[in-house]
Formats: structure tokens, sequence, C-alpha cells
């Protein structure tokens, strides 16, 4: 994520300078995701040079020594931009698992049923953390905290879900008949895009025997 | 594009409030339970080990069919094992008379199923209280604890209303006051938070989890995982066997005994 959209949404709100807006973004994310105070900088700067924010006139304040920056028109349209636009789903980063899963299936001699469950108690593991997290936290004073802590329950949570679907289909398709030209009349087509039959079908035999 | 580091999130808090020092409530020793014979037998469960000690909250998780809720009946000795033992407190339940079970039962375990079972013709209170007065504790004894429970879990102005005149949830509620009412050891919940939507679901899980900091042992079969998260430990189930554990039973002594350690999953790969 760019922290760009963060600090204008902050500036927004009031003219600062870089150790506010540092202090702001983690006070408002529960600290979740930390900034150095040096990106902060080179930030505005960036954004300055992009005609979005500009040095605000602080002259004979207490501020006057230090670099407070506000939003321009440009940076205030901007930033209702930012707000009114959902946030864009990028084509899917390189994720491991999914390709270590991939690899796991297609390659013979690979268990994938263990490499599944391993990861399901791994991520259980993390569901296990944040729920510990969430109950220590303060309902009422921690609302950004728990937010973000709730969102990291329902990505565990997917992908635990993620897991079950993964182990189901593959025990479709080992169930299938290597060659599936076609399933019983009147069954519904199975969804699977891949190909049956796949030597990785043979890895579904249930560990623990 | 400057970015922003991954989440930063303090170390893992240790598990469980105060680590329980006493012998585990529930101990499951090599459990089979078969059903039927011959080619329509089916094994729920093929020996399986388990331990929960006072103060813990262990989470079943595992597809349908994998054993969950034969385990579940099996602790509450509402089913009996086709061989290996059930311990609750240290009693073996198949020694125990029908008479002597029953008493247990009602005395040591509390049950929260998805089937609610309220009595239609009682108030809440007296729905709770049911539980207590037939092993004996004198009728205002009885409602006390039954408002007390209900307290816990957050209805106790429902006290005096009638199954009919409760929502869903609140039913769902008062089904869980009845399970923890009076000094229940065992608490044993089949997917507790079934029909309820998420705020409610949350509540019930802290009254559940609350009841284990008190030192009450706790098993809890759920297909969630955000319910399983309450827990301090959960163990995976597959085709009646332990296939893994997202930790070991949360007590010192557990480390120097060998039924308990071995419960912890992982031993039948």
């Amino acid at each position: 994520m760019s922290i760009r959209h963060g600090l204008l949404a902050l500036l927004a709100e009031r003219p600062m300078y870089g150790y506010q807006l540092r202090a702001e973004f983690e006070t408002r994310t529960g600290s979740t995701w930390p900034l150095n105070v040096g990106q902060v900088y080179t930030t505005l700067q960036r954004l300055e040079r992009d005609g979005l924010v500009e040095p605000a006139d602080t002259a004979g304040t207490a501020d006057d020594q230090t670099a407070v920056y506000q939003l321009t028109e440009t940076g205030r349209a901007e930033t209702e931009k930012w707000w009114s636009a959902p946030v864009t789903r990028h084509a899917p980063a390189r994720d491991e698992l999914a390709i270590k899963l991939a690899l796991a299936v297609t390659l013979p001699g690979i268990d994938v049923q263990l490499v599944v469950q391993r990861q399901r108690t791994e991520t259980m593991r993390a569901v296990q953390q944040y729920t510990r997290l969430s109950r220590q936290a303060d309902e009422s004073n921690d609302t950004a905290w728990l937010l973000v802590l709730d969102s990291l329950v329902f990505a565990a949570e997917a992908e635990i879900r993620w897991l079950d679907h993964v182990e189901a289909r593959l025990a479709r398709t080992a169930r299938r008949p290597a060659r599936t030209d076609a399933g019983p009349s009147g069954a519904p087509a199975p969804t699977a895009p891949s190909s049956p039959g796949r030597p990785g079908a043979a890895t579904t035999e249930k560990s623990g025997r | 594009m400057t970015s922003i580091a991954p989440p930063r999130l303090p170390e893992p808090a240790p598990a469980g409030a105060a680590p329980p020092t006493s012998a585990p409530v529930l101990r499951m020793r090599g459990v089979t339970r078969v059903h039927g014979g011959g080619a329509t037998q089916v094994v729920a469960l093929r020996g399986l080990d388990l331990v929960v000690y006072p103060g813990e909250l262990v989470a079943v998780m595992g597809p349908s069919g994998s054993g969950k809720s034969t385990l579940l009946t099996l602790a509450g000795g509402l089913d009996v094992a086709t061989s290996g033992e059930v311990f609750v407190d240290g009693t073996a339940l198949g020694r125990l008379s029908t008479k002597a079970l029953a008493a247990l039962r009602r005395r040591s375990l509390g049950y929260v199923f998805q089937d609610l079972n309220l009595v239609p013709a009682l108030t809440a209170a007296e729905n709770v209280a049911l539980p207590r007065e037939l092993d004996g504790v004198a009728t205002r004894k009885a409602y006390r604890e039954a408002v007390a429970a209900l307290t816990e879990v957050g209805v106790a102005e429902l006290a005096d209303r009638f199954p009919d005149q409760m929502s869903g949830g609140q039913q769902q509620r008062v089904a869980i006051a009845r399970a923890l009412v009076g000094p229940r050891r065992l608490v044993l919940a089949d997917e507790p938070t079934g029909a309820l939507d998420s705020a409610t679901s949350g509540e019930v899980m802290r009254v559940l989890r609350a009841r284990c900091d008190a030192g009450a042992a706790g098993l809890l079969v759920t297909h969630e995982a955000r319910h399983a998260g309450w827990a301090d430990r959960v163990v995976f189930l597959r085709d009646g066997m332990v296939v893994d554990s997202t930790g070991e039973p949360s007590t010192p002594e557990s480390l120097l005994d060998g039924d308990g350690g071995s419960t912890a999953g992982g031993a039948e790969r």
C-alpha cells in the first residue's frame, strides 16, 4: 500500500509536520504498520513535488521552526478521490502457499494432505494469537487496533476455508476414475478446471494410516 | 513508491491466564467407537487420546464425519466407547452405573448443543434451575444460581420470560446459562454459536472463555476458525484420529505425563 494517501488523509484534517504525521498514522492503525520518519519525509517531498502539499504558513506561531505541511487544492481533490474510490484489487501477488500447493498436487510423492494440515495448524495458531490480542484490547479505546486484528482474523479464516476447500476438491478428484470423459449422467459437471487424474491425485491418500 | 512494512504484531501472549496445576478434568485414552457391524460398519473414532485440564479450553476441528460429535458425546457420557476409556475427574465413565453416570452428568458436566431443548412451559430461570433442582438443590438456591448463570451470559433480564417470548439468540444464551449453572467442571459445546449473529457469537465465546479462565475445562467442537481461536489448543480430527494440534496441553505436568504428552496429536503421522 502506498502511504501517500494515508498522509494526505491526515493532512486534510489539519496541517502537520513529519513526526506528527507518523505518530497520528501509527496511533490510528494500532501501530500495526510501522513507518519510519524518513519514509514520511520522503513521501512529503514527493507530494510537494507533485503539487499535492505545500509548506504551511507558520510564521509567528510556535511551529515556525518546523516544516509544517498542508494540503493544496489539488491535494484535497486527490484525497476526496481516494475516499470515494474502492481500493483496487491488483493482480494477485505471488502467493507462496498457492504456489506450494499447486506444485504439491502436480509433483509425485508429495503428501498434499500433510502440507495442507501443517498450514492449517499454523494459520489456526495465528487466529489464536489475534484472538488473544483482541481479548486483551480495550473495546472502547482500541477501536483502530481491533479493526486491524479483525481484518487479520478474517484473512486467516479465509485461508483456512480455502485449505478445507483444497482438501475437499482433491478428495473428489481422487474418487473419480483417472480418465473422466464424462461423469455419471445427471450428475453436475465437475467444476475443477485442473485436469483430472494427475499424478498428485494419488497423494491424497490418508496420511494417518 | 514508498510502501508500508508488513504488520507488526506483539509477541504471542502466553496461552491461558494461570496454568492449571491439577489433574485433567477429561481424559480419553485409546477411545474407539464403532457404529454398526459388517459391511455397514463405521469407525467414528479410532484409538483417540485427549486430555483437557482445568482452565483449558480445547477446540476440536475437522471435516464432517471426522468424529467430532462422537468425541463430544463420549466425553459427556451420552455414548459408550467400543474400547478405550473416558475419565471425568478421574472417574471412568464406562464403569459407572446408569444412575451414577446420570448424577455425574448433572453435577459435573455442562452441555451446549445446537439443539436448545428449553422446556417451553418453564421460564428462562426455571429452565436454568432445572438441572440443579433435579440434583437435589433447594428450589430457592437453584433459582439464585440460575439468575447468576443468566447474568453471566448477559441475559438476567430474561429470567421470567418463557422460551416463546425470546428471540433465537436469547434462547441460545439461556441454553448456555443452563449448561454453566452451578459448579460445572467440564463444559462441552457443539457449535454453540450456531444460530447467533457474529456479535452475539463473540459474547458466547467470551462467556465460555471466562468460565474456563475461572477453572472449568472446556471442549468446543466447531468448524469456525474464529471461534476455535478462543481456545488454548486446537485439535484437528480426521477419520477418527487426532492428526495435529496447535499446541501441547497447557500444564507443566503434561510434559512429564506420558499419556498427556501424546494427546497433542501428530502421533499418528
